[in-house]
């Protein structure tokens, strides 16, 4: 199984935005010496982080995130939260200013199986990947494959490496054959073109 | 310690004869430091906390002084067995800084040059000047290296100075309702305070307590410590007596309550010092050095940061506190921020908040 922590070489300094628990932070403080920031707006998930000797910023990913420098992290992380955010469009191309490398996870909304839900039961989908209804879900903004990879191609980011799977971390055939159908989670890794 | 978990403290006394010199160019030829500790320091001394006052406070941040003492120290529901500052796991350390009416050295103490108090002779004092008198007492106490320096409002100021000039001292720093130096708007109600003292012709003919222009001063401060939602819930415009009377005697509970602190804090409060620690406010400005570069005069600085704000303080707002987060982020210093949800304004750092407990709990617990 795959994870964010494999594509993070040692010793190197990531923000987590949208860190939650900081339980990813806290593994790359173990496992790769990393030294990690987090942003979290949770108040519960920020006693989380402070337990675990995580260093949290209480902040807002919606409202900016000019306090950070160019370039001045190796590594920002966004895993599945880009859909919440109100100008997902604004805060990937923050991302990518302010990572040498950016590692974002999406939840793909054209699935089969919400694809089948939308078609067959004429509902909005629910599934373990996306797991709220319509009416309560944190999600403003969800997107397929190919509509995120269509948003780096016009904000002139880089997919430098892609990774698919289900929500549970597991890979298959079909997923390769054909992504934007079989996948739930996409996982990207981006950079800035020059 | 009492029943009800309460610590019996007693002040203690520091002195030393050496000539310290000050940030102004005067000098003071020794001087006394009044403090008091909560707590066990362990063997190898790692556990010490420096707790640092603010504006009005002194070095009795907490327990009682006997059993039948009905007035806690300023910081009692932060400090003390199984709480914030947890004193069976910390030694901690609270002092009353160079300048105090409260035992420390101070307008208040007599010059040995004339014989009678130093009153507007005391030489002004900066927060350099008390972070540097606090590390002689850090030496007194054998302590090598704090594992925190904490404090709220002015006291979050000297914490932060202590990050800034003495980086291998402290391990953890907590900065509570701070900010990098004083707003325009901060300067003008010091200035207003001051001058209520200075114009009082009791102070003029050489009281240090004139109640009217101190009291005024501590009324017009102690409008900018709480928030207007607080003030409200508090007094709304409930009248002093049945029915207003038509005159400009109290009316409303609101101004009976301000008088009352007014004429309460003039009587125990040293109008000098009162003068000397709005300036210290005032002045207070460490990037100043690096062209107003915060990150970079942080640039030394070692230890781990906790900076807290609270949403209703408006004397040092939350946006005060994110600029010292944000000069420490481009730093590239460990630094953690929460922005509590409180409705006390200013004066929410002196109160007991889950959150805001937690937090410095967590904080100092996590290993460094």
């Amino acid at each position: 199984m795959f994870k964010i922590n494999d594509w993070i070489s040692r010793n190197s300094k990531v923000l987590d935005l949208g860190c939650g628990d900081g339980s990813l932070l806290n593994d790359l403080k173990k496992e790769k010496s990393a030294s990690g920031l987090g942003i979290e707006i949770d108040v519960k998930k920020i006693k989380s982080c402070l337990k675990k000797g995580i260093s949290v910023i209480e902040q807002d990913i919606d409202s900016g995130l000019e306090n950070f420098g160019n370039q001045s992290f190796d590594y920002v992380v966004m895993s599945q939260s880009i859909q919440a955010l109100k100008k997902p469009e604004v805060a990937l191309e923050e991302i990518v200013r302010i990572g040498k490398e950016c590692i974002v996870s999406i939840p793909n909304f054209a699935n089969i199986k919400c694809r089948l839900q939308l078609f067959f039961k004429g509902q909005m989908p629910v599934s373990s990947a996306l797991p709220h209804n319509w009416y309560s879900t944190p999600n403003l903004h969800l997107c397929s494959l190919e509509d995120f990879e269509e948003l780096c191609k016009k904000s002139k980011i880089k997919i430098v490496e892609r990774k698919l799977s289900k929500i549970n971390g597991e890979e298959s055939i079909l997923m390769k054959l054909l992504p934007n159908l079989f996948s739930e989670v996409a996982l990207y890794k981006l950079v800035k073109e020059n | 310690m009492s029943s009800k978990n309460q610590l019996i403290v007693k002040p203690e006394k520091f002195s030393t004869n050496k000539i310290f010199q000050l940030e102004s160019g005067e000098k003071l030829n020794g001087f006394e430091l009044v403090y008091e500790t909560y707590g066990q320091l362990n063997q190898d001394k790692s556990n010490a906390i420096l707790i640092c006052h603010a504006l009005s406070g002194n070095h009795h941040a907490a327990g009682i002084y006997s059993e039948t003492d009905k007035k806690p120290g300023w910081w009692d529901e932060l400090i003390g067995p199984g709480k914030a500052f947890d004193s069976e796991k910390y030694f901690i350390v609270s002092l009353n800084n160079l300048g105090g009416c409260h035992g420390s050295t101070g307008p208040g103490s007599i010059n040995n040059k004339t014989k009678k108090e130093f009153g507007s002779d005391f030489p002004i004092i900066t927060v350099s000047d008390w972070v540097n008198s606090q590390d002689i007492l850090r030496e007194e106490l054998k302590i090598k290296k704090w594992l925190s320096v904490a404090g709220g409002s002015l006291g979050g100021m000297q914490a932060l100075q202590w990050a800034i000039e003495f980086p291998d001292k402290l391990s953890k720093a907590i900065i509570i309702a701070a900010a990098p130096k004083l707003s325009t708007q901060n300067i003008a109600f010091n200035e207003v305070a001051r001058q209520s003292i200075i114009s009082d012709p009791d102070f003029e003919k050489g009281d240090a307590h004139p109640e009217k222009g101190l009291g005024l001063a501590r009324m017009l401060g102690h409008i900018t410590y709480l928030s207007e939602e607080s003030m409200k819930n508090k007094f709304g415009r409930d009248l002093k007596k049945e029915k207003i009377e038509y005159g400009y005697d109290v009316e409303f509970e609101i101004e009976s309550y301000l008088r009352y602190q007014g004429a309460n804090f003039s009587k125990s409060f040293n109008a000098h010092t009162y003068l000397l620690m709005t300036r210290a406010l005032d002045y207070f400005d460490p990037a100043k050095k690096k062209d107003g570069n915060l990150s970079e005069t942080l640039s030394r600085s070692t230890c781990q940061f906790l900076v807290i704000s609270f949403k209703s303080d408006w004397r040092f707002p939350p946006e005060r506190s994110k600029e010292i987060v944000d000069a420490l982020i481009m730093a590239e210093k460990k630094v953690s921020y929460l922005n509590i949800d409180s409705i006390q304004g200013h004066d929410s750092f002196l109160m007991k908040n889950d959150r805001y407990e937690n937090a410095i709990n967590s904080f100092l617990e996590a290993d460094v």
